[in-house]
Parts: structure tokens; C-alpha cells; sequence
């Protein structure tokens, strides 16, 4: 049986892991090279970088990153965050990653997620997308959640998966930070539209959270960051305690 | 030494790091002189299956293969594995290396629950069916990580293991005398992986 995904993820500026930390027994908290074994050790399904470095600098120390961790690590990676280009696929491409992701890189230029699905594979390609309620209507932002675009998500999401996009991170705006849980109702919504898999984001504050996602049957995967960075939740229990509830985990 | 044959198709990297973390050295090489040296193959690969096998003519290396096959270990990733196979109904009818009897199918088209997502993607469990020496590292069950929208069909007599999809047994390994498939990907299935590419090593 196919098992449902826990994705922990890293935002990572300057060569540092930047949300809080809060692990006791490692060495350097921030070496994003040591979370990532930490995670992998603990049983996580995938891991998913996110550069939020600016300059040239920062976005060298991010490769070399990327290359030390998929040097030792041997779980899915995945890439995003100032992809913009096929060019930009391919830099994070030959440093490891398996899959990449899109967000506002393919809103600026629609035409990258079929070019880079038609060079790598659609399995390559990921849509993220940051989601807020508009009028009763579920609107993409970009810009890390800061600029309105008055795209229709839904409609986005489905054109995104018609131009090849294999999968799709959609992170609610509305209950990201909150800790109350996923977005249950977007998240159905989404799984109407679409048939490819669905990385649920936003508002996972306690393992009966994953417990409620995973009763719905569309989506594939849960992800979150600062939960498991704080060690609030450990990903080695909360598989557990999924399995415990009959939700098909690898332990 | 263990080449991984480069006909540019898919990442290298992942799987050369993955040997050296079980202490196996590899070559990444499409020079059919090293892969004729080795003491085993690795025939790695991502994407469309006739673009994959254009490729690989291209190379000049579809007879050395065929030859080294029958002489040494020898193991197709993914694509590599499908392949192996006698054909493929990938975007139309291609032959692929015969080296195992078998055909490559649209697995959408057997799945009787149509909400099932294709690709399958992602992580799923083991069922061995025949023991064997490439399972000596791991126990029935262990979960490998999976991406694909093809399968190989119609090769019980060498299939040692599947994962169950829906209604359908998904071919997860097969083996025929030396040359062996796994379809899913070893290099990224975590330390259940790393542990059948040992078995692999040691053959």
C-alpha cells in the first residue's frame, strides 16, 4: 500500500536554517546538512528546501548545501524558492534535488512549468502555490503570500497540472501560523480539481492535525516546518500514532 | 568497480553518493571499454521510454550491454529497468532491450479505481514473492520509494517482488540469471535502499 508522506521543511538563507530550532541534541542547530540527517533519521518521507537568500553569495552556499546533503542523505529532495528560469531547475538539478518547485517564478512566466516538465518529466516539476480567501473565492499570492494576483487557484492549479506539473504544495494563507490545523476545505477543494498528488501546508499544530488531513482520502502528503523544527511534534511518534489510526505510514 | 552507464538520461549523482555511502566505488561512463572492465552495470534512468532507448542507440553501447549482461550483475533503475524489457507501450510501440520477456504498460489503463493517482508516487511496501540473494539485507515489507506511470507486465516467471496499487501488482524487482530491475528508485529509498544496493554489490 502506498503510504501517506511526512515533509518537513527547511527555509534556509544564507547557508543557515532560519525558523527556530529548538533540538537539543545536535551539534549546530542551523546546519541545514544536520537537520536534514536529523529528519532522516527520524523517519521523514522527503525533505523540501526553500532558499530564501537574495544575493549570489547566499544562493552559492545553498547549492553546495544541497550537494553535501544529497551526498549523505538518501530520501526525496525537493527544491524551491528563486526558480525562475529552466536554467534555475537545472543549477538544483545537477546539486541533487529530485523534484523542484514552482511558485512565483511560474506566475511571472507561465511557460516554465511546461518547459521544464517537457526537459525533466512532469514527476520533476511542483507547483507551489499560496492560497488566501478573496470574496468568498480562493486567490493565488505571490510573493510570499504578499502580493494578490487575482488568479482563481483552482483554475490555476489545473492549468498548472495540464502544462505538466506532477504534484502540488498548496499552503493556505488563511491558517498558515495559526496552529489550528490544515485547510481542510481548500485542501478538498484542490482534490476535486486535480489528480495528481497533494502536499497539504498551513496550520499543522499537533499530530491529531495530520490524524483529520489524512481522513481525506485526496491528499497524499502533510508538510509543515516549525512544529517539527521546535521538536512540538517529532516525526518518529507522530508516524506512530498515524499508523495507530490506520493510516498507512513507513515506519 | 561498478560503472553507471551515462546515455544522458536522468541524475548520476544520487546514485554514485548512494554507492559510496555502502563503500562500493562506481564509474559514471559511457566508454564501452570501462563498462566491459567493470564487474558490474548499472543502467539508471528517467523519462519517456522511446526518447530513453533513442538515446541509448545513439550511444553505440545496445550490443555491449547485451553482451556484459550475460557475463556480469547488472541492474536497471527506473526506466533503466523497464528497459530490459522486450517492449513498450509508452507514446506508442517501442522495443526495448529484450533482455527479460515482458512488455511495459500504462498502468492508469489497469487500475479498476480511477481516482488512484498516476504517477504513483511515493513510498510503498515490499511484497517479496521469491527469495533471493538481493533480499538478504531486508525484510518483506520495508517500503522503497516509487515514480512512475508505466509498469512491466506479463513477466511473473521473473518478478521476485511487487507493491500493491489500487487492484494492481505493481513489479517492483525482477531478476533474470545476472540481470536484474528494480522499479522503484534504490538511491532514494532511504537505508532499505541503500541495503538492497548492497546486496547488489556483493553479488
Amino acid at each position: 500500500m502506498l503510504a501517506k508522506r511526512i515533509i518537513p521543511c527547511l527555509d534556509v538563507r544564507d547557508g543557515r536554517v532560519v525558523k527556530g530550532t529548538n533540538f537539543t541534541g545536535l551539534r549546530d542547530i542551523s546546519d541545514p546538512v544536520e537537520l536534514a540527517r536529523y529528519y532522516n533519521d527520524s523517519g521523514a518521507d522527503e525533505l523540501v528546501f526553500y532558499d530564501i537568500t537574495a544575493s549570489a553569495e547566499g544562493r552559492k552556499l545553498f547549492t553546495d548545501i544541497l550537494r553535501r546533503t544529497a551526498a549523505e542523505v538518501f530520501i526525496p529532495l525537493t527544491v524551491g524558492g528563486g526558480i525562475n528560469t529552466v536554467d534555475d531547475f537545472d543549477r538544483v538539478l545537477k546539486c541533487g534535488a529530485d523534484k523542484v518547485s514552482v511558485n512565483s517564478g511560474a506566475i511571472a512566466n507561465p511557460a516554465l512549468i511546461g518547459e521544464a516538465a517537457k526537459k525533466y518529466g512532469d514527476q520533476c516539476v511542483v507547483l507551489s502555490m499560496d492560497v488566501k480567501r478573496v470574496d468568498g473565492r480562493f486567490r493565488v499570492f505571490a510573493k510570499g503570500g504578499r502580493e494578490d494576483t487575482g488568479l482563481d487557484a483552482l483554475e490555476w492549479a489545473a492549468r498548472g497540472v495540464g502544462d505538466g506539473a506532477g504534484e502540488i504544495v498548496l499552503n493556505s494563507i488563511d491558517t498558515d501560523g495559526v496552529k489550528q490545523g490544515f485547510d481542510l476545505e481548500m485542501l478538498d477543494a484542490l482534490a476535486a480539481r486535480v489528480s495528481v498528488p497533494i502536499i497539504a501546508s498551513g496550520g499543522a499544530g499537533n499530530m491529531e492535525h495530520f490524524a483529520e488531513l489524512f481522513a481525506h482520502p485526496g491528499i497524499d502528503a502533510g508538510l509543515a516546518a516549525s512544529i517539527f523544527h521546535s521538536r512540538q511534534v517529532d516525526i518518529k511518534e507522530l508516524k506512530r500514532y498515524l499508523r495507530g489510526k490506520g493510516v498507512e505510514m513507513r515506519i | 568497480m561498478i560503472a553507471i552507464v551515462d546515455y544522458g538520461v536522468g541524475n548520476l549523482f544520487s546514485l554514485a553518493c548512494s554507492f559510496r555511502a555502502i563503500g562500493a566505488g562506481t564509474e559514471i561512463t559511457r566508454d564501452a571499454a570501462r563498462i566491459e572492465a567493470a564487474e558490474r552495470v548499472i543502467l539508471p534512468g528517467v523519462g519517456a521510454f522511446g526518447d530513453a532507448m533513442d538515446k541509448l542507440r545513439a550511444t553505440g553501447l545496445i550490443p555491449v550491454l547485451k553482451r556484459e549482461a550475460a557475463r556480469k550483475p547488472f541492474l536497471g533503475i527506473c526506466l533503466g529497468m523497464q528497459l530490459l524489457f522486450d517492449r513498450s507501450e509508452e507514446y506508442g510501440e517501442h522495443d526495448g532491450l529484450g533482455l527479460i520477456p515482458g512488455k511495459v504498460c500504462d498502468l492508469r489503463a489497469d487500475l479498476s479505481d480511477k481516482a488512484l493517482k498516476v504517477p504513483h508516487m511515493g513510498w510503498n511496501s515490499l511484497d517479496i514473492r521469491r527469495d533471493d540473494p538481493f533480499f538478504r539485507h531486508v525484510r518483506a515489507g520495508e517500503y522503497v520509494y516509487y515514480v512512475h506511470s508505466f509498469y512491466a507486465k506479463d513477466c511473473a516467471d521473473d518478478t521476485l517482488a511487487t507493491s500493491r496499487y489500487g487492484n494492481v501488482d505493481v513489479t517492483g524487482v525482477v531478476r533474470r540469471g545476472n540481470v536484474y530491475g528494480t522499479q522503484f528508485h534504490p538511491e532514494k529509498s532511504g537505508d532499505t535502499g541503500l541495503r538492497l544496493l548492497k546486496a547488489f554489490a556483493e553479488q
